[in-house]
């Protein structure tokens, strides 16, 4: 603060003097130049944060398309969306029966089967392969794989059963396997993402 | 800060007094683990383990460097990376076995270290900062455990980064953005991996900062000691330098001989076979296990099974969280004047009780979650939430304290301290050494 008085800026030679008699414009300046500092940092801190967040080649992968023709009724495949799991199932009208006779009342997340399809294609279940729980991938998909006690998925790390909706009913995972946004393109193509 | 009667940094050689005018940095050492920094001088075997942890993390940080000198922290080659490590790198075998088995010597030191301030009162004032520091460290440490059990990126450090990171995900609302902001994607992969190599590279030097004010706020009041009561006298203590740097170092001989037993002879005993397969993002291991030194924890976050106004998930998450969290708070929830569990016979039957506590906590957390294992980690988890939420401050206020000595010198002459430890604290483990 000394150097400013002794120093003062260019321009009126006035505006020295008020200064030392005011200290209150002083202090304003000091709030003045941390604030612009503050705010500075802050601009700065965006991109040191942000860049930890889904980069471009990452996010590039956020759009999978899928053939679904090759799927006959009561298989499923696993594909990778997001680099992550992705189960597609052809339902069986049997199991899609099944997922339909459960009262909503019976679930711990209540949805129905319509709900987590599309219309008219209520025999196409898409969901995550990821075990809403820990994240582990649940068994089912693949041929022969245990389908747990309810003929969905089965979870091998903490015991969640799915049923033929992929609906949580038993074990300790809290949600339905989530169900990715996602359309047809053709009667059998879909776009994941 | 010290005693007054503390010795003085004098040196004589001309050299030493150019440089102390210049840099005191020998007085620096000289007064903080030299002859100038007086010890009560009844300290036993278990004041070893603050060096001990320190003498660990340094073995961290050398392995730990030369390690980094050989591994490529990239998806597509972090698993060969580590397999040449261990079979074409000159030593690699030895570098990265003793970083590996040092991890699990390091936290072995520090829960003893821990627990000898539970039973002996070091959290109480005026030490609480040390305290406070000591659990930053104990986070800091488990953050840097778990980020460098990725890097080999084999099944059990993918499920491992799967699991953990799943944590935030529990958060309501924006834990699924943190989860993949976190992540830098949507599961584990390259950018993960590259973030938590940094971060575990960085880490250990903060832990290091962090140590020097843990050592820093335990020098202004000095060492505690067994007995719990403060230093009254100059007969009371003994310089550092060489009476407990002797001390020091017979029992970092020991703890050289354990750690090079393990190290030579079991070198894979305390690891996870399924670590051994490269990651695969599609298969998960039928038992997802942490490494020992997390199993208590672990067992705490698969205890809630049950949706309680805010789902299980979370109140596991938050449950885990706060077990360690309340640790902050213990310097406040123990309001007995005096330290030492020796003179507190209700507060030492608890500890004891919670060390057991903590142990089937351990052995829950490691167990597959079958149902029986799950109810005995409730039972367990329960348990340890009462013991420093309800029993420790009833019983502090409750009990009766068993008299105290007047001064240390008193009880080391007249074996209180040594004697009477050797019958009631604890059976089987070293006696007080004076």
């Amino acid at each position: 603060m000394a150097t400013i008085d002794e120093v003062p800026p260019g321009g009126a030679t006035g505006s020295h003097d008020d200064v030392i008699e005011n200290p209150r414009r002083r202090d304003y300046l000091s709030i003045g130049a941390v604030a612009f500092a503050g705010v500075g940092v802050g601009v700065v801190a965006l991109p040191l944060i942000n860049q930890m967040s889904p980069s471009a080649d990452v996010l590039a992968l956020s759009t999978t398309e899928l053939d679904l023709s090759a799927i006959e009724p009561g298989q499923a495949i696993k594909a990778s969306f997001r680099k992550q799991p992705l189960f597609v199932r052809n339902l069986t009208p049997q199991e899609i029966e099944a997922a339909n006779k459960v009262p909503l009342s019976d679930l711990r997340d209540p949805q129905s089967l319509a709900e987590r399809t599309k219309e008219g294609k209520a025999n196409w279940l898409v969901t995550l392969g990821v075990c809403t729980h820990l994240g582990c991938v649940p068994l089912g998909a693949g041929e022969g794989e245990n389908k747990g006690p309810f003929g969905g998925y089965f979870c091998p790390c903490h015991g969640s059963a799915y049923d033929t909706a992929g609906r949580i009913r038993q074990g300790p995972a809290p949600l339905n396997l989530a169900v990715p946004d996602y359309s047809f393109t053709s009667d059998t193509t879909i776009l994941v993402g | 800060m010290s005693f007054p009667w503390a010795q003085h940094y004098a040196p004589k050689h001309p050299l030493m007094q150019w440089v102390d005018s210049r840099l005191p940095l020998p007085r620096f050492v000289y007064n903080a683990i030299g002859g100038g920094y007086p010890v009560p001088r009844n300290l036993n075997y278990f004041w070893n383990f603050g060096i001990m942890a320190g003498a660990a993390l340094m073995i961290q940080i050398v392995t730990g460097i030369v390690l980094a000198m050989h591994y490529a922290a990239n998806g597509a080659v972090a698993f060969d990376s580590v397999e040449s490590i261990m079979r074409d790198v000159n030593a690699g075998w030895f570098l990265r076995y003793a970083h590996a088995n040092g991890a699990s010597m390091f936290l072995a030191v520090v829960y003893i270290h821990i627990f000898r301030g539970l039973y002996y009162g070091s959290y109480k004032a005026p030490r609480e900062m040390v305290w406070l520091l000591g659990v930053v460290i104990f986070l800091l440490l488990m953050a840097t455990a778990f980020m460098g059990y990725v890097l080999p990126w084999g099944q059990m450090s993918f499920w491992g980064a799967q699991v953990i990171t799943g944590f935030f995900s529990a958060i309501p609302g924006i834990g699924e953005t943190i989860r993949i902001w976190l992540l830098g994607g949507y599961a584990p992969d390259n950018a993960a991996l590259n973030r938590f190599f940094s971060l575990h590279y960085l880490l250990p030097f903060v832990i290091l900062g962090v140590i020097i004010l843990h050592i820093w706020a335990l020098h202004i009041p000095g060492s505690g000691n067994p007995t719990g009561v403060e230093v009254k006298a100059e007969q009371d203590t003994v310089p550092f330098h060489p009476y407990y740097t002797a001390k020091d170092g017979f029992g970092l001989g020991v703890f050289l001989i354990v750690f090079a037993a393990l190290l030579f002879f079991a070198p894979n005993y305390l690891g996870h076979a399924d670590n051994y397969i490269p990651a695969n993002p599609l298969s998960t291991p039928a038992h997802i296990v942490p490494e020992w030194y997390f199993w208590p924890f672990y067992a705490i976050l698969r205890a809630f099974t049950v949706d309680f106004i805010i789902p299980a998930k979370l109140w596991g998450v938050l449950a885990m969280f706060g077990s360690i969290l309340l640790l902050f708070f213990l310097p406040w929830l123990d309001r007995s004047p005096v330290r030492s569990a020796n003179f507190r016979p209700m507060y030492r039957t608890l500890f004891w009780v919670l060390v057991a506590d903590v142990l089937v906590l351990g052995f829950c957390g490691g167990a597959p979650a079958e149902p029986a294992y799950i109810i005995a980690s409730q039972i367990a988890a329960a348990y340890y939430f009462l013991h420093f939420l309800v029993l420790v401050p009833i019983v502090s206020a409750l009990e009766r304290p068993r008299p105290l000595p007047n001064s240390i010198t008193e009880a080391v002459l007249e074996g209180k301290s040594g004697s009477r430890m050797r019958e009631t604290a604890v059976t089987g483990a070293p006696a007080a050494a004076e």
